[in-house]
């Protein structure tokens, strides 16, 4: 087993989750509640990842951030090194890959919580951010976890991207896909079997964990 | 200057009516408003713009000296600064929290002690203290609305709003809480305002009556003067039941209430007990109701025989609205032909006969 991958990886889909939960749940929020009449440009754009090949995004991420780009060349005067080949590349590029898979559960759930509930939060003095924090999260918590999930999963098997993006330099871009990818590449199927049913383990616990959260009635406000 | 409340709302509903309703009334003296009209006809709407959860697109509304909203200087006070209460048609409790944590939801701006001390002060005040621990999904529909209040009232508004408070529930649920509700509200010592398109419930809550019809307040003012004189025939449509009078309960017998209402010299009223009753109700007749005979007229079975003189004759096509005056002011509606045969014209000396099961009577105290 490749242990460096596999605390790479961990580590990737660890802070890919986290900067999705920061940057998807107010997306979601704004999906949930805007009237605005071009949304559906947005909805678009944030599904893009579920049908685009990730080498078409890598390819993007690239040219756009690239050493030759503006962006790329202030990226290099922040971070200290170039955009390609770094974690940090990496990270960006699988926060955009992932993004449906976060945003769209959380949409979901929020816009599933009772307007009215919200409503009365307001009346009672409690701010929107407030009623927030204290009435729409705790009522969609489920939805927001089987997204955090989904995201986490998602990104520990991503691939593509990765590879595009990131390369394959061990301990520092080279993830457990693309460890097994090098596996096969080199006939060691021993290794290759190891890491590969260790993913399809992980992805099927999670995903059976995301539909026993959201197929089962066992939080008590859903018994009525 | 006098403490009132004043609006002036225009908002127009694409593909549907449009709004257009402007009153005031004082804050003093009646303390429950009801905003009465059917549906479709704005109620809601206004009550939401008097809470802030909707913005009209022009117009003023203004709550004791302070202005809420005015479309002409873009001032709009959002729902958290108004100092407002507001039960919900189906109480819109939050379902992960116990009736305590909602109790006290309003009240985070406070100390963990007095915020414990006035959780505990609203249940004891409106009979929930049993319930603290649970969750609204374990409550009835009369304790869910109990705890909706203590909720609403906790923050101490200054002004009530209540949406179709009893809609929720079932219809024997309805009758029992209805009366529950008024002393509810005379506990709490609000100014409150109640949408409702049930006259039952109007009458049974309200002390002012403001009638909605297609999107306008036509008419504001004391209930059974409301009921008795729509000022126009939407009004009177709206209303339906036109002889209502405040009445006191003056004795029982044989299942039945003998309530004596207010008027020029009174009258008396058998009516069959609704239950409930203490001391003051609504006694209501429907004026279709109300059969006139000629003054020395037989005996019958029907249980109220008013000797009065007629007051005024109006003709509205194949039916006469007549007014007796025997004591109280009754309103009659009879056919043109039946008026003319027995040539009822003011002055002249009639019977109003009304069967009891024909006179409702609507508690007006827990």
């Amino acid at each position: 087993m490749d242990v460096a991958a596999l605390t790479l990886s961990v580590e990737l889909a660890g802070l890919t989750t986290a900067i999705l939960l920061a940057l998807g749940l107010p997306i979601a929020w704004w999906l949930a509640t805007s009237r605005w009449r071009a949304k559906f440009l947005v909805e678009a754009l944030v599904a893009l990842p579920l049908v685009l090949p990730p080498t078409v995004l890598g390819f993007y991420l690239l040219v756009g951030l690239g050493p030759h780009s503006p962006a790329g060349r202030l990226f290099d005067a922040v971070a200290g090194h170039p955009f390609p080949f770094s974690f940090a590349g990496l990270l960006v590029a699988s926060v955009l890959y992932s993004m449906p898979f976060a945003v769209q559960p959380f949409a979901g759930a929020l816009s599933g919580v009772d307007m009215t509930l919200i409503e009365a939060s307001h009346t009672l003095g409690v701010s929107p951010l407030g009623t927030f924090l204290r009435v729409t999260l705790p009522l969609a918590w489920p939805g927001v976890l089987a997204g955090a999930v989904l995201t986490f999963a998602h990104t520990l098997g991503e691939f593509g991207v990765v590879l595009m993006v990131g390369g394959n330099i061990p301990g520092r871009t080279r993830t457990l896909s693309v460890a097994i990818f090098d596996h096969v590449e080199a006939l060691e199927y021993g290794a290759a079997h190891r890491t590969a049913g260790l993913l399809l383990a992980v992805s099927f616990v999670v995903l059976a964990l995301v539909y026993a959260l959201q197929g089962r009635p066992f939080f008590r406000w859903n018994e009525r | 200057m006098e403490r009132a409340l004043a609006f002036d709302i225009l908002r127009r509903f694409p593909r549907g009516p449009v709004i257009s309703a402007r009153a005031s009334w004082p804050l003093e003296g009646a303390l429950v408003t009801v905003l009465f009209g059917p549906s479709g006809s704005g109620k809601t709407t206004v009550l939401r713009s008097l809470a802030g959860l909707d913005r009209p697109e022009e117009g003023s509304i203004n709550f004791d000296g302070t202005t809420w909203f005015d479309s002409a200087r873009g001032l709009f006070v959002p729902p958290q600064s108004r100092g407002i209460g507001l039960l919900f048609q189906e109480y819109a409790l939050f379902p992960h929290l116990s009736v305590a944590g909602n109790v006290g939801y309003g009240l985070h701006g406070l100390p963990h002690a007095s915020r414990e001390e006035r959780v505990a002060e609203m249940a004891d005040r409106f009979g929930i203290t049993g319930l603290l621990a649970r969750r609204p999904a374990k409550l009835s529909g009369g304790e869910r609305q109990r705890v909706a209040l203590a909720r609403a009232m906790a923050p101490r508004p200054r002004l009530l709003l209540l949406d179709e408070p009893l809609s929720a529930l079932d219809a024997p649920t309805r009758e029992t809480l209805r009366g529950e509700l008024r002393h509810l509200l005379e506990q709490a010592g609000v100014p409150a305002i109640v949408v409702t398109h049930d006259r039952i419930e109007a009458l049974a809550l309200g002390d002012r009556l403001a009638v909605l019809v297609d999107g306008a307040i036509r008419q504001v003012g004391p209930v059974h003067e409301v009921f008795s004189a729509p000022v126009d025939v939407d009004v009177a449509r709206v209303v339906g039941t036109e002889n209502v009078f405040p009445s006191r309960l003056a004795r029982r017998e044989n299942g039945l209430v003998v309530m004596r209402a207010e008027g020029t010299r009174g009258a008396e009223f058998v009516a069959v007990d609704p239950g409930g009753v203490e001391d003051e109700a609504y006694a209501c007749v429907r004026a279709e109701e109300v059969v006139l005979e000629p003054f020395d007229g037989h005996d019958s079975s029907a249980q109220n025989r008013l000797a009065g003189v007629i007051a005024t004759r109006r003709d509205e096509g194949p039916l006469v609205r007549i007014t007796v005056d025997c004591g109280v002011r009754l309103i009659a509606l009879v056919t043109r032909a039946s008026a003319d045969r027995l040539e009822l014209v003011p002055g002249r000396r009639v019977s109003a006969v009304v069967k009891a099961p024909s006179v409702r009577i609507v508690p007006r105290t827990a």
